[in-house]
């Protein structure tokens, strides 16, 4: 009865929730932490274009500012800027999206996939994952309630996901694979065929592909293939796609979600209670990105093109043998020459040379052997990193 | 000869003519010996015109003076306004010269150590000119960008050293 015992009570209950308890802590905080302490590094461990937002896209955000264009959008996005993403995706990818309610403006890729989990997973439910992958799939799928399940990728398979491999994982309780091609951290692309195999068996499984295609336009001298655009996939798909690496706007926050009126209509309701809309300057800056942006995303394409052949081509050079990647902006080394692991690797790296990778392990088991390399840097600070590796490696090989 | 290779190597020597021969055939492929000739072919058929580097010379106390004359001429009967660009442009003090539309025919770029060395360039080398009827200098106070780059207030924007 009396306060002092239930206010006891109440201070015996864990602070922090279950939920929150079961996201692996960043293993690589520590290694944050160093990387702070060190003047003078070269840094291939970022992860967005070294180019600001082409000019005419953020003035155009800048000029709806001056109209006191400040308020709520409708929770789906600008009609305006669905109708012209709409146009797009047709355009651009051949998946034809309604939009009225086939589309959804998020706060970036990140929400959209927050979103696409919680829309789709009941708690027990597997979701597949490739191993390695962009750090955020197994946390989302954890935060829904579903178990993430890994499925090992690998350099000889130019880290593709393989269907009988998937396959080869699936349980009655899997509900979805969730990919993300070109990849974070491999900068490996499906081959159409690839893809046509994984899609198949998702439609044998009857289950939803939940694919991030953020790095949509960034490819090399192949096609990307859209997973939406196969053959009785756009049922089966929830298709993830935003602006922040082909038009170098990271900082905005402006994604989208497309996907079948059902999952949309689902995924809106979370947005509504959680997100409103995403920020209307920056809808805004999509807008004038879709209408006018693509002479400037070729531009890019191109300069990353030309780096990447330089940071392969250097890798390969001073002796960590590197799978050739076709489509984001990292390359993805072995380090399997020096006997270290990745962490070894990356911190004394960044000690000894200050040069700051990441290691593969970050992004799963799978990409242990593997560091990260970025190289949307000048080609300056490429060089000079290579130039540092190359003296670290002669050390360190056994 | 492949023209997108040729292009390819003419666009990164615009954007930093020190690029090496190495660096250029590491970012494209393009084998280094190919390189060297490709550039070797671009300067002989002067497509590659010049290597120059972009200079902020108000930072350096040995300033500059700039002028953008405008200049109305006579067109000459058979080479139009060739002969008389040609007559003005061949002066070293000309760092660039334009045929434009509108209110006058020429448009120059002059520059010298002072206003006065620029003011005695214009009236006693082009004013004089036969054919030359008008002559507007306008004298240049600030110089904000200058072939693509930005002179001053543009700062580094730092990026987060890593992200996943």
């Amino acid at each position: 009865m009396s306060t002092v015992s239930n206010r006891q009570q109440v201070r015996q209950r864990p602070l922090i929730s279950r939920r929150a308890n079961q996201l692996s802590p960043s293993g690589i905080r520590k290694f944050f932490d160093l990387l702070a302490s060190i003047e003078g590094v070269i840094s291939l461990g970022v992860g967005e274009p070294d180019y600001s937002t082409p000019w005419h896209i953020s003035e155009a955000a800048v000029y709806s500012l001056e109209k006191g264009r400040t308020m709520y959008t409708s929770n789906l996005g600008m009609p305006e800027l669905r109708q012209e993403l709409a146009k797009h995706l047709k355009e651009t990818f051949c998946v034809e999206y309604s939009p009225e309610n086939e589309l959804l403006i998020t706060v970036g890729v990140s929400e959209a996939l927050d979103l696409a989990t919680r829309a789709i997973i009941n708690p027990g439910d597997e979701v597949i994952i490739p191993d390695p992958c962009y750090v955020s799939y197994a946390s989302c799928v954890i935060l829904a309630g579903g178990k993430p399940v890994s499925v090992c990728t690998r350099e000889e398979d130019a880290f593709e996901l393989d269907a009988a491999e998937v396959e080869a994982h699936i349980t009655d309780k899997t509900k979805a694979i969730l990919l993300g091609y070109p990849s974070n951290p491999t900068g490996a692309v499906m081959s159409c065929e690839s893809m046509a195999k994984l899609a198949e068996v998702a439609l044998r499984h009857n289950l939803i592909m939940i694919s991030d295609e953020i790095y949509a336009r960034l490819v090399y001298g192949v096609e990307h293939t859209c997973v939406a655009s196969l053959p009785g996939m756009k049922e089966h798909t929830i298709f993830l796609g935003g602006f922040s690496k082909a038009y170098a706007m990271t900082g905005w926050r402006i994604g989208y979600a497309a996907a079948s009126r059902e999952i949309i209509a689902a995924m809106t309701k979370i947005h509504q209670y959680t997100i409103m809309c995403a920020p209307t300057m920056a809808q805004v800056a999509a807008l004038e990105a879709l209408k006018s942006g693509e002479e400037s995303v070729l531009e890019m394409v191109a300069d990353y093109n030309r780096r990447r052949q330089f940071i392969v081509k250097g890798l390969c050079d001073i002796g960590l043998s590197c799978f050739e990647p076709k489509g984001a902006f990292y390359a993805f080394p072995s380090i399997k020459s020096t006997r270290l692991n990745s962490e070894e690797f990356a911190e004394r790296l960044l000690k000894e040379e200050k040069v700051a990778v990441v290691p593969g392990n970050a992004f799963g088991s799978c990409g242990e052997g593997h560091v990260r390399c970025c190289y949307a840097t000048s080609l300056e600070d490429i060089e000079e990193a290579l130039t540092r590796m190359r003296r670290f490696v002669n050390k360190h090989r056994k | 000869m492949d023209v997108k290779e040729f292009h390819e190597v003419l666009k990164i020597l615009e954007s930093d003519a020190r690029t090496s021969a190495k660096q250029i055939s590491d970012m494209t492929g393009i084998p280094r010996a190919e390189v060297s000739k490709l550039i070797k072919q671009a300067e002989d058929e002067r497509i590659i015109l010049k290597y120059k580097a972009i200079i902020n010379w108000e930072k350096v106390v040995d300033e500059q003076v700039w002028a953008w004359i405008e200049v109305k001429v006579t067109p000459e009967e058979e080479v139009g306004y060739d002969a008389i660009a040609q007559r003005i442009y061949r002066f070293p003090q000309v760092a660039s010269a334009f045929l434009a539309s509108g209110t006058y025919d020429l448009v120059i770029l002059v520059n010298g150590r002072n206003m006065h060395e620029v003011g005695d360039f214009v009236a006693q080398k082009i004013a004089p000119i036969k054919g030359v009827q008008e002559v507007t200098t306008h004298f240049m106070l600030k110089r904000y960008k200058e072939a693509g780059a930005i002179l001053n207030g543009e700062e580094e924007v730092k990026r987060q050293p890593v992200v996943l």
